[in-house]
């Protein structure tokens, strides 16, 4: 398999050491890597999953608004980031890979990388917090 | 002339001497040949103690069969070399990054002052600036007296483009590594032999040894299979643990990254200006004994010449 563009190299190194759940797709939105932190919120340990073609991906995660109404996958906000080149910031509903509905707040930005390209994009997961 | 290595083994040994006055002019054509004009890492580093290796920072000149040149960096070494070529043609400088010690030497760079010379120059590419624009932050006063926009030759500069490109009978692939920057690693193959040169790579960065998996191993798809790999080797492990994130290999781990990439010989690069020749030769033991059956590390003197 081809070597990864080094900005996503970087990433993923940067997202093993940080206690912040977070997760990694490439250009083409396949699941590349989510860190130990993430592992608590998508249900599975990373090494028992592995990286996942979009379409899988997609499957495998189901999400709803705050009101409990089904999200487009257009409007997921790593989608959105990526296809607007911008930051998003929304609190959704999270059905992961184990099934459970979690409430969690998602802050996605596209990865540009050295030339301005589109090389990726990440996810950082919040829970939120109760009052 | 630099001292020429017999089927591409090193002469390394050999100090550097001469006027070099035949480079790029009288090409034996039965393979591509590359050059070490600079090999020292940082800063340049002139002395007794550091004659055998070197002490001119980062160039190397590649000459393919067709006698297509191409010169890796422009450190301080550029200047010898610049003043090999004798008749008017092209030139192509690709630069992997713009910190000193891969451009100082441009100012130096004799064919840049003559009209008759066409010099085309790739550097990593930036979302803000063009090449020109940060070029010119050095090539320019205060920092230097001539400002590039004043050079005589035929200059064209480029973003280095991040898919296989043509320099005449040369394909160039470039592509990102880490090192603080954007920095660029180069390979260069001319269908029948391949060169890769990554001088400053830290592909362990944040890590205790090279990622398990290929894909995530940065410089690993430039330097593979390369008949020479010329890569940064700049510390000794010890050393390396005080200056982690400064952008640069141990050489145990440029054994290693040579070893996956399935090089075959591994040649010794930016060197540390705190090294000398002595502590140059313990660490190429070191990395030797390290070193798979089927990959020969071999020392970056400068004034080495490797036919492939």
């Amino acid at each position: 398999m081809a070597q990864r563009d080094v900005g996503l190299i970087l990433m993923r190194q940067l997202a093993s050491g940080l206690a912040v759940p977070v997760l990694l797709v490439d250009a083409a939105g396949d699941l590349l890597f989510f860190n130990e932190a993430a592992e608590v919120l998508l249900g599975q340990r990373f090494d028992d999953v592995g990286g996942m073609a979009l379409e899988p991906r997609r499957r495998a995660f189901a999400f709803r608004d705050e009101a409990g109404n089904p999200l487009p996958d257009d409007d997921v906000p790593l989608v959105v980031a990526m296809r607007e080149l911008r930051p998003v910031h929304r609190r959704v509903w999270g059905r992961a890979l184990d099934g459970v509905d979690r409430l969690v707040e998602i802050t996605a930005f596209p990865l540009l990388g050295g030339g301005g390209h589109l090389i990726g994009g990440v996810a950082m997961f919040w829970e939120p917090r109760r009052k | 002339m630099p001292a020429q290595a017999a089927g591409g083994a090193t002469s390394g040994e050999a100090a550097t001497s001469g006027s070099a006055a035949t480079s790029g002019e009288a090409a034996d054509r039965a393979g591509m040949r590359v050059c070490l004009w600079g090999t020292r890492g940082s800063i340049a580093s002139a002395g007794p103690e550091t004659i055998r290796y070197g002490g001119n920072t980062s160039c190397v000149e590649v000459e393919g069969r067709e006698g297509t040149i191409v010169i890796l960096d422009a450190g301080t070494g550029v200047r010898r070399v610049g003043d090999t070529y004798r008749r008017p043609r092209r030139l192509d400088i690709l630069l992997t990054h713009l910190h000193m010690d891969h451009i100082q030497g441009l100012g130096f760079f004799a064919p840049l002052f003559e009209s008759d010379f066409e010099i085309h120059i790739w550097g990593p590419p930036s979302p803000t600036q063009d090449l020109r624009t940060r070029l010119s932050r050095y090539l320019s006063p205060p920092l230097f007296p001539v400002r590039l926009r004043d050079v005589a030759a035929r200059l064209e500069l480029h973003d280095a483009p991040l898919e296989p490109f043509e320099v005449g009978g040369l394909v160039v692939d470039a592509d990102t590594i880490i090192h603080p920057g954007q920095t660029l690693g180069y390979r260069v193959t001319d269908g029948l032999a391949t060169v890769a040169y990554l001088p400053d790579h830290e592909p362990t960065l944040g890590r205790a040894d090279l990622p398990a998996e290929s894909e995530w191993t940065s410089g690993l798809d430039l330097a593979r299979d390369a008949d020479l790999l010329l890569h940064d080797a700049q510390y000794t492990a010890a050393e390396y643990d005080a200056r982690v994130g400064w952008g640069h290999s141990r050489i145990d781990d440029a054994v290693r990254l040579a070893a996956r990439a399935g090089a075959r010989r591994l040649v010794t690069f930016h060197h540390d200006p705190a090294h000398d020749d002595v502590e140059l030769d313990a660490m190429l033991d070191d990395a030797r004994r390290l070193a798979p059956d089927g990959l020969e590390v071999l020392p970056g003197t400068e004034g080495s010449t490797f036919r492939l």
